[in-house]
């Protein structure tokens, strides 16, 4: 049994995947335990394709060996299809129902992916879809709809929900501690009602 | 004192804090940029911090500051080694009072750079001692005892973290930060700082001299440690380390390796207990090199004998790859996973209202035919566009631009530089393209900053490092007194304007320069400038695809018709290319 339990956060550039990831290690360092993570910095964040690696008491390197990961929490749907090989079969993916067509379809003249065929593609995970912007909405800012899809994953991740959200707000601009909070608790109802229903 | 979730790049800008550094410089290049990000925002700031404005400049001021007795940092990429080499060879020779240590952050897989060179091999050929961490806690802890290994050698201490390093987080126990500072005093002395060659061949003789005490100093301090446990055994190196240790069965034998050169007896007693032995390293051989010269019976396997790549980054699955190769079982198998085909590619792309596009579009719609060099910044990602034929390193479209003008090519050259790369090496190209009468454009891409890294203050922004209100400097007047005489600084939003100066440009000959001047759309929205978002009316969209050709984000289609997302900055370009006068802003007719 490999030690570590390891998330995979795939996004695009910008829409917050190293906050989530913050979230998590913060979570670790207040249950003591040690955590491992790897972000996409530089160039490749201008809205481009971003990951962040994640390993809940990883202790040697920070990356995830493609077919290993234990959960993906993807903030795009595009984006799961393209991690979705992290997973091994049938394995556990949390993903926001939002589709960005990338600039590369238009120009390059390539098929417009639609949000059917990707659901379709990746119907033979263990799937939880989240309509996370019109959650985070109703939380109060359409920009915490990062949070609300950790909230949604937290069910499946080995660290206690009170700690995810002490982390949440630890680790979110002040300002926005309780609509972050709310955002949370949101994403974590959902993903709970959704749970047993095909 | 505390153990805190942090980006090895914080850890090891805190370790400087403990260590009581005096004096920091560097030029910005991921994977090393947030070291000085950390250290300029400090607020309660007992040392000098500064961006400077290339490599060199950094590390000779950084330099300067241990010849006064400081503690002194200099960061920067692997890359910008090379801009810095001339200094460093020297300062072997010359050594140093205050500890120096010279952060230099390498990039296996290039993710963001234009090669994947190895700088423990500049600490090779400078005889410096070099310090590779294995994970973000060994690089906090390296780098707090880098300075006082640097005080005790009287070297420059040479830190090569690499991306999986800097840009990895974990849990990092943190000492203390310090508050003893020290007081910069120059002590006169040519003998060690006049590199004359009287002087230089005796220090070059002091500098070999040091190298046994150095290597045997490396080991006592335990960053290359072993453990024999069997008759197999893997000597690693740096990050790969830590990939190693994930899947290596109980009873092979490990040498990591984090700091180099490393001592021969140490290699040699651990290499010879061992009938074979497993190098696993990333880039270079240089560990390999090292163990083949101390082997005698022992068989080594490695990137010479095809076990492990010489090129990319690592993962405990190509270590396990290796291991099953040299006939050693690991504790893990990774399944093949294969990505999904048919993903369409989502690479990193200029942004919504960025100015370095409609500035590519003017040059490409008034020079069909022209020959586009370019350089480093966000703005290389105008090969999208069309408009960017090469890009080498910092500072080379102005000089590869007029080398091929003044090769006889008869296409007209068009090369696009930043306002930080203009700065940081540009500024000598220009000069000589003048001097020498090159027959070509330089449009200078004027964003204020320097973007791509994470937008580090220039000497065009206006402010330092650590937000203090800078001299202000003007392009136009450099460009001018490097001898052109026609420059011309326009509003990359106003298309007609940038379109009919390029048009200007093309009826002259010889240097001219255009600036196309407007801040960084991450920068203006971030200090608050708001621009109202445009629409398409659907009424008038022929579908004509003119705006396709523009590649913007914030430009959609459904079938042939044009719409325009939320990520849309209000740039307003789009309306001007709009045939139809179908774009317009928002609320308005």
């Amino acid at each position: 049994m490999k030690p570590s339990f390891d998330i995979l956060i795939v996004g695009i550039g910008g829409q917050g995947t190293v906050l989530a990831s913050n979230v998590l290690g913060e979570a670790c360092i207040i249950e003591n335990r040690t955590v491992r993570s790897a972000e996409t910095h530089g160039m490749a964040q201008r809205g481009g394709s971003v990951e962040s690696h994640i390993r809940i008491d990883g202790e040697f390197g920070s990356l995830i060996v493609p077919g290993t990961a234990d959960l993906l929490v993807a903030f795009d749907l595009l984006e799961a299809l393209r991690y979705r090989h992290y997973l091994p079969d049938g394995g556990r993916l949390v993903v926001n129902r939002h589709l960005v067509v990338p600039t590369s379809v238009y120009q390059q003249d390539l098929d417009v992916p639609d949000e059917e065929s990707i659901l379709a593609a990746l119907a033979d995970l263990d799937v939880a879809c989240i309509d996370a912007a019109s959650l985070a909405e109703e939380a109060g800012s359409i920009l915490s709809q990062n949070i609300v899809m950790l909230g949604a994953a937290s069910g499946d991740i080995p660290l206690r929900p009170e700690t995810l959200e002490e982390a949440v707000r630890r680790c979110v601009p002040k300002k926005t501690v309780d609509v972050n909070a709310r955002a949370f608790r949101l994403g974590r109802d959902a993903a709970e009602r959704g749970r047993g229903t095909p | 004192m505390a153990v805190r979730y942090l980006l090895g790049n914080e850890g090891i800008a805190h370790a400087c804090l403990e260590a009581n550094v005096d004096f920091a410089a560097g030029y910005p290049g991921t994977p090393s940029s947030e070291v000085i990000d950390i250290l300029r925002v400090q607020e309660e700031r007992l040392f000098t911090v500064e961006w400077s404005t290339n490599e060199k400049v950094a590390f000779e001021n950084a330099l300067a500051a241990a010849w006064c007795g400081l503690r002194a940092l200099c960061t920067m990429k692997h890359v910008g080694l090379n801009v810095a080499a001339d200094p460093l060879m020297t300062s072997a020779y010359t050594g140093v009072t205050g500890g120096f240590v010279v952060l230099s952050a390498d990039d296996p897989f290039a993710h963001s750079s234009q090669n994947e060179q190895d700088t423990r091999r500049y600490a090779h050929f400078a005889r410096l001692p070099c310090l590779d961490p294995a994970s973000v806690q060994e690089a906090h802890d390296m780098i707090r005892d880098a300075f006082g290994l640097s005080e005790e050698l009287g070297l420059p201490v040479i830190f090569r973290p690499t991306t999986r390093i800097c840009h990895s987080k974990g849990d990092v126990d943190l000492g203390e930060v310090g508050k003893e500072h020290r007081t910069a005093a120059f002590r006169r002395d040519p003998k060690q700082y006049v590199v004359i060659p009287a002087h230089t061949r005796v220090l070059h003789k002091v500098l070999n001299e040091k190298q046994p005490a150095l290597k045997e100093r490396l080991v006592e301090l335990g960053y290359n440690r072993h453990t024999v446990r069997g008759s197999t055994a893997v000597v690693a190196s740096g990050v790969a380390a830590a990939y190693v240790r994930e899947v290596l069965p109980d009873d092979v034998s490990l040498a990591v390796v984090g700091a180099y050169p490393i001592d021969e007896e140490w290699l040699r007693d651990f290499v010879d207990r061992h009938e074979k032995v497993l190098v696993v390293e990333e880039l270079d051989p240089v560990v390999e090199e090292a163990v083949r010269q101390v082997a005698t019976k022992t068989e080594v396997f490695g990137k010479m004998t095809g076990t492990i790549p010489y090129e990319g980054e690592f993962t405990p699955a190509t270590v396990a790859a290796a291991l099953q190769k040299a006939g050693i079982t690991p504790t893990v198998t990774f399944p093949a996973a294969a990505p999904a085909q048919g993903v369409p590619p989502r690479p990193p792309i200029l942004c919504a209202g960025c100015m370095h596009r409609p500035t590519f579009y003017a040059m490409r719609k008034v020079f069909r035919d022209g020959i586009f060099p370019s350089d480093i910044g966000c703005y290389t990602l105008g090969l999208q566009l069309g408009a960017v034929d090469t890009t080498i390193c910092m500072g080379a479209s102005i000089t590869v631009g007029s080398g091929i003008a003044r090769s006889g090519e008869e296409r007209p050259v068009i090369c696009t530089i930043g306002d930080s790369t203009f700065l940081h090496t540009g500024m000598p190209g220009l000069l000589n393209a003048v001097y020498n009468g090159a027959d070509m454009v330089v449009v200078i891409l004027d964003n204020r900053i320097t973007a791509m890294t994470g937008h580090q203050p220039n000497p065009n922004t206006g402010v330092t490092a650590t937000g203090v209100e800078s001299t202000p400097i003007s392009l136009d007047a450099i460009c001018r007194s490097c001898g052109v005489s026609w420059v011309e600084t326009v509003d990359p939003y106003d298309l007609p304007v940038l379109l009919d100066t390029f048009r200007k440009a093309k009826e002259r000959k010889g240097v001219r320069v255009i600036i196309a001047k407007q801040p960084c759309v991450i920068t203006a929205r971030r200090s608050g400038i708001r621009r109202k978002a445009y629409t398409v009316d659907p009424e008038q969209c022929m579908g004509c695809g003119a705006c396709r050709s523009f590649g913007c984000p914030a430009i959609a289609f459904a079938g042939k018709n044009a719409m325009i997302t939320d990520l849309c900055a209000g740039c307003g370009v789009c309306a001007d290319i709009c045939p139809s006068g179908a774009i317009g802003m928002e609320g308005r007719q």
